[in-house]
């Protein structure tokens, strides 16, 4: 088995469980900037924070021989204090050409707030100026659909911004269909309690396809599983699926994805 | 897969997930005080479970969701609950 794990937040995560990941099948693990579980006291904590993911993570990743890319930008954790996030985002474009700089990510929503919103079109606006893929995370449990709504309105908006260089994560059954259908790519998050299991996951792409579909464990600090992705790769077999298709889904998929940005490169 | 391989796969994980919920309810309902508004919505939640329709997970999913479309003033905290209060009575 070989998979790209395209959302983890390593820096939350131990040597071991890079171990396991390579153990697993591996390829690369793509690392959006996320809320730390506290909120940073200025921007020089995201400075730092940049540095980490373009600098010390990659080779904290390369002793275990896996390739290391991320994804900046302030969380929408973050984004109330207005002054704060654009103070981040003024700081981000000196990062851009680091070399394992994906995009811009993971933006988006938490509570719907104006002040989110609005920090939101900034980081479109940051994203389509310079030509970045982009990986959106939208809202938890009973702000993800409210939320996921507002947020494909707000890219849609941006005529700049190409659909197919879009990822919307963490969908459910709820929300899957309306980012398709807005020709976006979805990332569906395989978490313990919240977001999906395995079992639901494996629906999902039988009821919707596969087409534009990437799974991650988008492990953290919290209750989440680094091998949550090889694990519902044996759900599918579980099920009867071949190993192509399997293949397809949680390796190829984000490597289709991914490569649209050329730094995207495996060994 | 055929229905009798998806239960032989799944009846058992199922199962024990329902009993689950059983004795949750019945746990609350030995508690002490009133419950706040989420016990409602997960009330409501179970009955989207009787369709025939399948899609049961999605609506489930939005029984417990934020049934609003605008963006709010500001945030009241960081976190989510899982259920919203009803729009014509919060604390219900």
């Amino acid at each position: 088995m070989r998979y790209i794990e395209p959302h983890g937040h390593m820096v939350s995560r131990t040597t071991d469980d890079y171990e396991a990941m390579i153990l697993a099948g591996c390829q690369a693990v793509c690392e959006p900037a996320f809320w730390a579980g506290f909120d940073r006291s200025g921007p020089e904590g995201f400075y730092d924070y940049f540095c980490q993911l373009t600098d010390y993570e990659p080779k904290r990743a390369a002793k275990f021989g896996l390739p290391h890319f991320t994804w900046l930008c302030i969380n929408p954790k973050e984004s109330e204090d207005t002054q704060l996030a654009k103070e981040v985002i003024a700081i981000i474009p000196q990062f851009l050409s680091r070399p394992n700089v994906l995009g811009i990510g993971e933006i988006g929503l938490n509570k719907n707030t104006r002040n989110e919103l609005h920090i939101l079109e900034q980081h479109l606006d940051l994203a389509a100026s310079h030509d970045q893929l982009i990986l959106v995370h939208t809202p938890h449990l009973e702000d993800k659909h409210k939320g996921t709504k507002l947020i494909l309105d707000a890219i849609k908006a941006d005529s700049r911004i190409q659909p197919n260089r879009v990822v919307i994560d963490h969908v459910e059954e709820h929300t899957i269909q309306m980012v398709l259908d807005s020709g976006f790519w979805a990332g569906i998050t395989l978490y313990p309690e919240s977001k999906t299991t395995p079992p639901r996951a494996v629906d999902m792409y039988e009821v919707y396809g596969a087409e534009q579909v990437w799974l991650n464990s988008a492990c953290d600090w919290g209750r989440s599983d680094p091998l949550a992705v090889p694990k519902t790769a044996v759900e599918m077999r579980r099920r009867g699926h071949s190993p192509e298709t399997i293949d397809k889904l949680i390796f190829q998929n984000p490597q289709r994805f991914l490569s649209q940005n050329p730094r995207f490169r495996l060994q | 897969m055929t229905q009798q391989a998806l239960l032989d796969l799944y009846f058992i994980d199922a199962r024990s997930k329902l009993i689950d919920i059983a004795a949750f309810l019945d746990r609350i309902d030995r508690g002490e005080g009133p419950p706040d508004f989420r016990l409602k919505s997960f009330q409501k939640a179970l009955e989207e479970l009787q369709s025939t329709q399948p899609n049961r997970a999605q609506s489930v999913l939005m029984s417990l969701s934020d049934p609003t479309v605008e963006p709010i003033a500001k945030a009241p905290s960081k976190g989510a609950v899982g259920a919203y209060p009803s729009t014509e009575n919060p604390l219900s």
